[in-house]
């Protein structure tokens, strides 16, 4: 397990690279002076070719991508015009806020998927299974930050249950209970689609694992329906769902964007809007570059728990 | 009989029948129909200038005089304006999803056809881009190139090569195997030819399947882009630039932001639905209903249990089966894959059921604890008496207590039958706790000396393996002790040595032999080896085409079969020291058990068949105590 653990871990310095060439190369896109870009419209003619210099824009391409790489590494990610503070700074203190988002929605969506596609797999073609179905396509082909104002207007301003955006209450919050009060709406406005994407894998992994000669071993011991499915079926099911649930983190952390968006919920997905509209390229390219490394990390945990779940997989 | 007597197989459905027999698919399409014809016709309806401004009718409501569905902030009239947003929403998404296609699969078809260091270079590059969250990814594009529709276009677009790029690489990969492009290359084709001539059109299925996932995606995010003010700009307007827009007046006027959301809806849930139509039209295995899910126990038709026979069971037969029948439901055809079957067996005694596969000897066994797979198998009629208490129609509960508990099965093939998850001794202990009730520990303990029963080596240590861990006959021999485990009065063995090697076989063979003489547990064995047959049984029965044939016991039946298909069964056995003796295996097939032949089924088959065989049905006649056979020549040496 240790040596599968340490390998897939050096596999991933190889997916890090290549995620930041891209992002170097998308920045490298950029039409017009970067330095312009950069430092935005009010910068002075000195500023931008002070700027230009720093960044070795006359340097071969190449030649900057390792400079660039370097400096990432050891933490400089440059400086937020915008904020007048330092990228990481200010990424890092965004970072919390989408990840408790992000894992509050992976949380629910996995409980609620999971449930709903071995209840849809279960009683197959029966009025649950039809129900679901239906739900889970509404669920996939819903706008969330629709949804998200819907459920606003609903639980927010109609029935007053819920606040209507922040993390915290402007007088008098703080507390955990006022957190989990803030997290529930966007939560769950998040974990919507992706509740639908696992609830249609567990139901067509559930159907094939259900169909195979164990089961029918299970079943001939006198165990139960219930520990059948739970303990036999559902157990062998989440080998293959459980690198799915690791891809749709990917999805959520996506998703995080608008819902943030809609709910002013204080994370990167929010600071990245920002800064794309007022062009701080830095601040832009420094999120999408922790995001994703995020991402990587959370693709790798799910690997771990693949190769935990199943013993067949080689160590 | 002349070819042209020949009946054709039913013909297949085509394609647009049963895409029309998919109401889901079909109720989706409509939908999309409805609102692209709208989009599509938007200049040619009376509707209003959607960017004309009236301060005076600003945000007014829905259904007011003249603005069906209201006015925004600056009083223009919404159903205009969704109507043109549809149209710019749906060109954008088709727009993106028509570029990522042709794009990313190009560069899935190059990747494949060239292989090598194009096809390693390539793909890294796709599992690059796969490896950023997906929205992500183009909010970085849209950072770099500024916000804008075409912008915001071009990104969502660049996001989805990697879905086109992977499904047309897998599936090119696949193609260039195939016979009938290496006959192109032989021919003299150029690559160019091959590609557009053998592989292109064979490529489209997977691409229409790709474009129908992904196309609601694609409307979903570009919308989701102009929301957060990154697509459309004024005075431009799409349907996601609308709802961010009347964001801000969602307490004042609501449907200024939701009736755009809603359209957005219909839309991917039209798309999605005639997507998923699609794709089961191209995966046949999903077409043809091939993915049911079996039932906790065989279906038991309601008139099988009013039709029983009542007749009484053999006072010392601890299992009695009359006239058992189980069918399966195909298609609208109807397979008889065990038909009047009857027959009893006594305390530790061993009954051979013998027969080719497909003769219904396993369902037959199956069918005892209701372990057919439902649908397709239905018991259709019949009674199954276990000490004097009829199991057909038994509530599942009482069933289960008796599975495994008092009538235990072995498998064939013991590495499908075990769940891969779990230890081997868990998977023993299981079914002692299950019907002893006793701790997890205890049962343990139990398992290991089960293990040890059935001469496992160093069962402590074997019983943490994994079934993938231990040999063929180990993992044959766990589920012999899996059966064994409470002590059962029944043990009903499935063609337990089929999938072992000769010298295993025997060993398996004197273990079950060894067992049943020490607990005296009655066995039902199931084989097509006459061979086995002769070492282990007390009696046998002969089955063919879901029917027995022969019965009687083993010396009788092996000094002189009565059924001419058993004798050519018998001549099928190998014997030690006569290599001369062919191995005659039968020629023809078994009969389909949907459309059996009146008279004898076995007559096609038969060396001995005169005229009279394929009259009528031929009963089972009784040719002396517990001997009989269905044959009408019998009697005859």
């Amino acid at each position: 397990m240790l040596s599968y653990a340490l390998r897939r871990l050096a596999m991933i310095v190889p997916v890090l690279l290549g995620i930041s060439v891209i992002v170097f190369l998308i920045m490298a896109m950029i039409p017009g002076d970067p330095a312009l870009a950069i430092l935005g419209s009010f910068a002075t003619p000195e500023n931008t070719a002070q700027l230009r210099q720093d960044l070795g824009l006359d340097r071969p391409l190449i030649e900057q991508y390792v400079v660039w790489l370097g400096n990432l590494l050891q933490g400089d990610f440059g400086r937020s015009y915008s904020l007048n503070r330092p990228v990481l700074d200010e990424v890092i203190e965004r970072l919390g806020p989408t990840l408790l988002l992000a894992g509050a929605s992976l949380i629910l969506c996995t409980i609620l998927g999971l449930a709903a596609g071995v209840v849809s797999a279960v009683r197959q073609y029966g009025w649950q299974d039809k129900a679901l179905t239906l739900a889970v396509l509404v669920g996939l082909s819903t706008p969330s930050f629709w949804l998200g104002l819907i459920l606003v207007l609903i639980f927010s301003v109609g029935l007053r249950w819920f606040p209507v955006s922040g993390m915290y209450a402007i007088y008098g919050g703080g507390g955990l209970t006022d957190l989990l009060h803030h997290l529930v709406l966007p939560a769950v406005t998040l974990a919507v689609v992706a509740t639908g994407v696992i609830a249609r894998l567990t139901r067509s992994t559930m159907l094939e694992v259900l169909r195979q000669d164990f089961v029918r071993t299970a079943r001939a011991k006198g165990l139960t329906e219930r520990t059948v499915i739970l303990r036999h079926a559902l157990r062998n099911a989440l080998v293959n769902i459980v690198p799915i649930i690791g891809i749709q983190t990917g999805f959520v952390l996506g998703g995080a964007v608008y819902i943030e968006t809609v709910f002013q919920w204080p994370g990167i997905g929010r600071m990245l809007v920002t800064a794309i509209s007022t062009r701080d390229i830095l601040l832009v390219q420094g999120g999408v570059l922790v995001v994703a490394a995020c991402y990587v990390l959370i693709n790798l945990a799910a690997d771990l728990i693949q190769h935990m779940l199943d013993p067949r997989i080689g160590t | 009989m002349t070819a042209t007597t020949t009946t054709l197989p039913r013909e297949r459905p085509g394609t647009w029948t049963r895409f029309g027999r998919n109401q889901l698919a079909v109720g989706g399409g409509l939908i999309l129909a409805a609102i692209a014809l709208l989009a599509l016709a938007a200049p040619l309806l009376p509707l209003p200038d959607p960017n004309a401004t009236d301060l005076a009718n600003r945000l007014a409501p829905m259904f007011s005089a003249g603005h069906l569905l209201g006015a925004d902030q600056l009083g223009r009239d919404m159903l205009s304006r969704i109507v043109w947003g549809t149209r710019v929403s749906l060109a954008v998404g088709l727009i993106a999803a028509i570029t990522a296609a042709i794009i990313g699969s190009t560069i899935g078809i190059v990747a494949g056809f060239c292989g090598r260091w194009v096809d390693a270079v390539l793909m890294r590059a796709i599992d690059m881009l796969m490896a950023f969250p997906y929205l992500l990814l183009a909010l970085a594009i849209v950072a770099a190139l500024g916000p804008g529709l075409l912008n915001a276009l071009f990104a969502i677009s660049i996001v989805n090569i990697p879905f086109f790029a992977r499904a047309v690489r897998g599936v090119t990969v696949g193609l260039k195997r195939r016979d009938y492009v290496a006959a192109a290359r032989l021919s003299g084709q150029g690559n160019l030819t091959i590609l557009t001539g053998e592989i292109l059109p064979n490529l489209l299925p997977v691409i229409v399947i790709t474009f129908s996932t992904t196309l609601g995606w694609m409307i979903l995010e570009t919308a989701g882009l102009s929301f957060l003010g990154l697509g459309a700009q004024p005075p431009q307007a799409d349907l996601g630039s609308m709802l961010g827009e009347g964001r801000s007046l969602l307490l004042v006027a609501p449907h200024i932001a939701l009736i755009p959301g809603l359209v957005i809806l219909l839309v991917v849930i039209g798309i999605n639905l005639v997507g998923d139509g699609i794709r089961d039209l191209v995966d046949p295995r999903l077409a043809s209903g091939g993915l049911v899910r079996p039932g906790p126990a065989t279906a038991v038709a309601p008139n099988a249990l009013r039709q029983r026979t009542g007749e009484p069971a053999v006072p010392d037969a601890i299992l009695s089966v009359r006239n058992l029948k189980t069918h399966f439901l195909l298609n609208e055809e109807r397979y008889k894959a065990v038909d009047d079957v009857s027959f009893d067996l006594r305390p530790g005694e061993c009954l051979g059921i013998v027969g080719e596969s497909g003769s219904g000897k396993s369902v037959t066994a199956l069918s005892l604890l209701g372990l057919v797979p439902t649908p397709p198998g239905v018991i259709v009629g019949g009674s199954i008496l276990y000490r004097g208490q009829e199991l057909l129609g038994l509530p599942l509960p009482k069933l289960q207590e008796l599975r495994g508990n008092r009538i235990a099965f072995i498998f064939q093939d013991p590495l499908g039958t075990l769940n891969p998850l779990m230890t081997v001794g868990e998977q023993i202990a299981e079914t002692i706790t299950r019907h002893q009730g006793i701790t997890h520990a205890e049962a343990m303990t139990l398992a290991t000396g089960l293990m040890d029963r059935v001469r496992i080596p160093h069962a402590r240590e074997r019983a943490s393996a994994y079934p993938h861990e231990l040999s063929g006959g180990q993992r044959q021999r766990i589920g012999i002790a899996m059966a064994l485990a409470n002590d059962p009065d029944i043990v009903i063995a499935d063609e337990p040595t089929t999938a072992l090697d000769v010298t295993i076989q025997a060993e398996v063979l004197k273990l079950l032999q060894d067992l049943r003489r020490e607990r005296d547990t009655a066995l039902l064995f199931i084989t097509h080896d006459f061979g086995v047959v002769s070492e282990l049984c007390d009696r046998v029965m002969v089955m063919y085409a879901g029917r027995i044939v022969e019965t009687g016991t083993t010396a009788e039946v092996l000094r002189d079969p009565r059924h001419p298909y058993t004798r050519r069964l018998m001549a099928c056995v190998p014997v030690l020291g006569q290599p001369e003796r062919g191995l005659d295996a039968i020629p023809g097939l078994p009969p389909a058990v949907n459309r059996l032949p009146p008279g004898c089924h076995f007559a096609d088959r038969c060396d001995r068949v005169i005229d009279r065989c394929r009259i009528g049905s031929i009963p089972l006649e009784d040719l002396g105590p517990g001997r009989s056979s269905r044959c009408i020549r019998a009697f005859e040496p």
